[in-house]
């Protein structure tokens, strides 16, 4: 399982109920549900997917979370999980705003734009950068607003949306961000994860 | 032809949605593969509109196949090796269940006309019956396409958690403008004919057969989607090389749909079209209940899969989802997946291997669930 699913998982209390957008072919939920005893549903955009699901016995639903998550009611969930999809929205905003509606608590991961590697591509090479959490090409990314994990603070503060915690995930390690380190978490972490009220 | 026809006598007094009290009524039904013994391999399934109880192998009264032959079976989508597969005749119906065809003891006529208007609640009540019968308290899972759905949503409304998983398909919560318009045109079709006569047309031992058969070709045009029936028919002629300047079936289309029609009369009764055509008109499961859906279908369970096909303009994709919708804001345990084909609102009742696929991993994912928690119990 990805390193950053077992951050996730460890951020989740016991006997809870989750909903899992973009859930995938369900590796989460089923992680979740078995370690857990978590009462998991995922949201899944691409078909193949939702049959994976729905073949391990999770509780899915195809659909987009860009226009979809209306049918999800207000606070009926403890934990609504998005997992590097923020980017790929066309109005991320929207969807931020529906997950803290639908969830008591949200957690969000975003591949981060300041890791340094991305940086070096830029600066050293004059080209948009290829890495392993950044895969595709600019011309064939899903990726219409990448941002950095201290973009990603910033505008949590200026929305005034409540961060529990932040954690910083790389190869090596993983570490909780606070304010303090920010700008050096910045740099060295692939993936942040934000634990949001 | 009446002794290959199994039945239940109902004989607890059942009340109808029209006010009527009736007991001492038959259902017809059938049942493929064998209850285990510890009962946790049932499934039920709900037939459509111009179904009956006979859903797979061969129908002892037409010779034909079954119906859902393509999904119900051994080694099928629903493996009759493995799981105990019940389906009755809808009351209402025509082969062997209490319907306008039958003899009413009071007069000794067919019922006809004075057969009493019944709904899909009453239909779902009458079955409910049968698995007391079967002595089965909790299904494995139930399932229906069409209407066969929405007998499904009505039963969970009814009788809350008395199966474990369902899918729903290719249905809605109520009968939408376009499906109630669809039904009156075939309704119209048959009384019509002026063999109908009111309904009385069984004491002279024939049908309505050119108003039924019309009725049928309207329901064959929403079974196809338009990109379906131009790509099996387009513009072919039927056997001949050119318009013959007459009114015959020139073209295949057309004599796909008066085989359709005629072979249909055959097996099915004109009355029993507008009873359960009626009964799905008035299908609006928002109205049972004061608080709406989420009121039906509060304090579920049951482990939903709500299926819809992409090409189905009788029951959209969006009502399908409007299903979903209302489920979620219940609080239920709800999947649901649409499965791309052209093959219209029939692809699930012919080959069409995403949805066979889909339908089998749910079910026998279900049955490992279900299994376990009855261990669970146990323990």
């Amino acid at each position: 399982m990805k390193k950053e699913f077992r951050v996730i998982a460890d951020l989740l209390p016991k006997n809870i109920r989750v909903l899992d957008v973009g859930c995938g072919d369900g590796s989460l939920m089923s992680h979740l549900i078995k370690e857990k005893n978590i009462e998991a549903r995922g949201l899944e955009i691409i078909e193949e997917n939702v049959k994976k699901c729905i073949y391990k016995g999770l509780s899915v639903i195809e659909g987009n979370a860009e226009t979809e998550l209306h049918q999800f009611p207000t606070k009926s969930f403890d934990f609504v999980i998005l997992s590097q999809t923020l980017q790929a929205f066309y109005n991320p905003e929207k969807v931020l705003k529906d997950l803290l509606r639908i969830g008591k608590s949200v957690i969000i991961s975003i591949p981060n734009f300041g890791y340094w590697k991305v940086r070096t591509s830029l600066l050293f090479f004059g080209k948009m950068p290829v890495t392993k959490t950044l895969p595709n090409s600019w011309y064939d990314t899903p990726n219409l607003h990448m941002c950095t994990i201290k973009d990603f603070f910033d505008f949590c503060i200026e929305k005034k949306i409540n961060i529990n915690k932040v954690v910083g995930v790389n190869e090596e390690s993983t570490s909780e961000i606070k304010k303090s380190n920010l700008e050096i978490k910045n740099l060295f972490s692939k993936v942040g994860i934000f634990l949001l009220k | 032809m009446s002794e290959k026809i199994k039945r239940l006598n109902i004989s607890k007094s059942i009340l109808l949605d029209c006010k009527q009290t009736v007991k001492d009524f038959s259902l017809a039904y059938e049942t493929y593969g064998k209850l285990n013994k510890d009962k946790d391999n049932a499934i039920l399934v709900f037939h459509a509109l111009t179904g009956d109880q006979y859903v797979s192998g061969t129908n002892p009264i037409t010779n034909k196949d079954g119906w859902w032959v393509t999904a119900v079976g051994p080694g099928k989508a629903i493996d009759t090796n493995k799981y105990f597969v019940i389906c009755a005749n809808v009351i209402g119906g025509c082969m062997g269940s209490w319907g306008p065809k039958e003899i009413n003891k009071k007069t000794n006529e067919p019922y006809g006309l004075n057969f009493p208007v019944i709904t899909i609640k009453d239909m779902v009540k009458a079955q409910e019956t049968l698995l007391d019968h079967l002595g089965i308290k909790k299904l494995l899972c139930a399932t229906g396409g069409s209407m066969g759905g929405m007998q499904l949503l009505q039963f969970c409304a009814t009788f809350p958690n008395r199966t474990f998983s369902a899918v729903p398909i290719a249905c809605s919560t109520n009968h939408s403008a376009q499906n109630i318009a669809l039904n009156e045109l075939a309704r119209q079709a048959i009384m019509a004919d002026p063999v109908w006569e009111k309904g009385k047309y069984y004491k002279k031992n024939i049908q309505p057969k050119n108003g039924l058969a019309v009725a049928r070709m309207v329901g064959h045009i929403s079974y196809l989607s338009e990109k379906g029936m131009q790509e099996k028919f387009g513009r072919k002629l039927q056997e001949k090389a050119d318009y013959e300047f007459s009114f015959d079936a020139d073209f295949q289309v057309e004599s796909y749909l008066r085989h359709q029609g005629f072979a249909f009369v055959e097996r099915f009764d004109a009355n029993s079209i507008l009873y359960i055509t009626r009964a799905m008109d008035y299908f609006d499961l928002s109205k049972q209940f004061k608080g709406g859906l989420v009121e039906a279908f509060k304090n579920q369970k049951t482990k939903f899969l709500v299926i819809s096909f992409s090409s189905d303009w009788l029951y959209t994709t969006k009502e399908n989802k409007d299903t979903v919708i209302a489920l979620n804001s219940a609080g239920a345990d709800v999947s649901f997946a649409e499965i791309k084909t052209d093959k219209g609102h029939d692809s699930f009742l012919v080959n069409e291997p995403e949805f066979l696929k889909t339908l089998k991993g749910f079910i026998d994912s279900m049955h490992i669930k279900f299994k376990n928690k009855k261990n669970e119990k146990r323990i």
